[in-house]
């Protein structure tokens, strides 16, 4: 079998299918193949769509692919849902109002469990995102799970995120203040047929006019209305999303987000290579004997993390 | 390492019967036995659950149908897997599916004919012991 780095680059859905398990599962190829991807990968339009659970996010993402469609992407979704926190199963149910766009060969959905991460977005988000990217989609759309108020990872992923915002939630208004409000690049008031659309836009005007961050540079939030029952207002998000990103490449933004997700990823790395140095060099039994000698009193955590990395240091192959 | 990884499961409703209760006590059952399961819905085509299972890359399709179209809806998925060179995904059915079938249905190649009355508990044990070895591969 051919290189599964070589299907994937040559537009093989198969492979890329397979690549983003093998990249959720963690497996010990996946590091390696995801390096090769780098170099392909960096072109697209990351376009994050967060928001309460039941906002319209899915409706929202399954307009969205219509209308870039019209326009002749070739679009990438990331559609994350909640792991069960007891059994680890999960049911992830967001390709139910996207199957209409099944069958086209341009447009790629994939759905992802969060797998125990908190933040909106499984770990792995970003690294199937890239393998979306170095196959070719363009742009791609991650819808995260339903959010409350402090879920607000998509921010390091996208580059470009939309709060969805339905009317009738009433004060949850206030509670989104702190957290989602202040990552929105555009804002989009779902379900725009219903009563209560244009109070929910004026509530969010409002408090936009209070936030000094409703300018992030030289980039105005617009609040834009949508309807998926009347199919309105989606060409206007389309549009808006796009004068986002010539905005952020204009201004020098975009090459600045780039530089800060490249050295959060090398943390990241290096702190989960960390992580599993010291799962394999450290026995459970000895983890039992050392966390014995803390809580009886006997040793401090802050010598026996500083001997431990000590001993990953110096066995350093 | 010990293979931990969740399987995962397309739960389909194929053909235009738009009663989904059974596939959704499966797809719950699935979901709270540790697997992750991508429900699609109902009223789907052969084509549409085919591509989902591709993109989902999954270990297992489960199809549950009442319309009594299985005889037609059935060989074209089977059909739509081969010409993909699908051969590494468990496919399984369920629904209404009368006895006279069911020696038919198993030679197309789906593995698994459950009635009602079956238990969630065989199902899942169905699952878990039919995945296609070559799915546990952790190297392409």
């Amino acid at each position: 079998m051919q290189n599964i780095v070589q299907r994937l680059l040559d537009g093989d859905r198969r492979a890329l299918a397979r690549m983003i398990t093998l990249i959720e599962n963690e497996v010990p190829a996946a590091h390696r193949y995801l390096a090769e991807l780098h170099r392909h990968a960096g072109r697209a339009h990351i376009i994050g769509v967060t928001g309460a659970p039941g906002a319209g996010k899915s409706t929202l993402v399954t307009q969205l692919v219509r209308e870039l469609r019209q326009r002749e992407h070739k679009i990438g979704v990331v559609a994350v849902d909640p792991s069960s926190p007891f059994t680890g199963g999960a049911l992830l149910g967001d390709r139910i109002r996207m199957m209409e766009l099944a069958g086209d060969p341009n447009v790629f959905i994939r759905s992802m469990a969060s797998r125990g991460s908190s933040g909106g977005l499984a770990s792995s988000t970003g690294d199937v995102v890239r393998a979306m990217d170095a196959a070719g989609f363009d742009p791609i759309i991650i819808e995260t799970i339903g959010t409350g108020q402090a879920e607000v990872e998509v921010m390091h992923s996208a580059h470009t995120v939309l709060v969805v915002y339905a009317p009738g939630m009433g004060d949850e208004i206030q509670a989104i203040k702190a957290g989602i409000l202040e990552i929105a690049d555009i804002f989009v008031v779902s379900k725009a047929d219903k009563p209560g659309a244009d109070q929910a836009a004026a509530q969010l005007s409002m408090l936009l006019g209070l936030d000094p961050n409703r300018r992030k540079g030289p980039w105005r939030i617009p609040i834009l209305k949508t309807s998926a029952l009347k199919t309105q207002g989606i060409v206007e998000v389309v549009d808006a999303m796009q004068q986002h990103l010539t905005v952020l490449k204009e201004s020098g933004m975009l090459a600045q987000r780039a530089q800060r997700q490249a050295r959060s990823e090398v943390q990241a790395l290096i702190l989960h290579a960390v992580m599993q140095a010291l799962k394999t060099r450290v026995s459970e039994d000895e983890w039992s004997a050392l966390v014995e000698a803390i809580t009886v009193g006997e040793r401090d955590p802050y010598s026996v993390a500083g001997e431990l990395l000590e001993r990953i240091r110096l066995r350093e192959e | 390492m010990p293979n931990l990884r969740p399987i995962r499961v397309l739960v389909a409703k194929p053909g235009l019967d738009g009663h989904d209760r059974g596939a959704k006590i499966i797809a719950r059952a699935l979901r709270d036995a540790g697997m992750e399961v991508i429900y699609t819905g109902i009223r789907q085509t052969p084509e549409m659950i085919v591509e989902a299972a591709i993109q989902e890359d999954v270990d297992a399709i489960l199809m549950s149908i009442l319309s009594g179209a299985h005889m037609a809806l059935f060989p074209r998925v089977m059909e739509l897997l081969k010409h993909n060179n699908v051969d590494d995904i468990l496919v399984a059915a369920g629904g209404i599916l009368p006895d006279e079938d069911v020696p038919a249905i198993k030679a197309m190649g789906i593995k698994g004919c459950f009635g009602p009355g079956t238990s969630t508990e065989e199902i899942i044990k169905f699952v878990r012991e039919n995945i296609h070895p070559e799915r546990l591969k952790t190297e392409v």
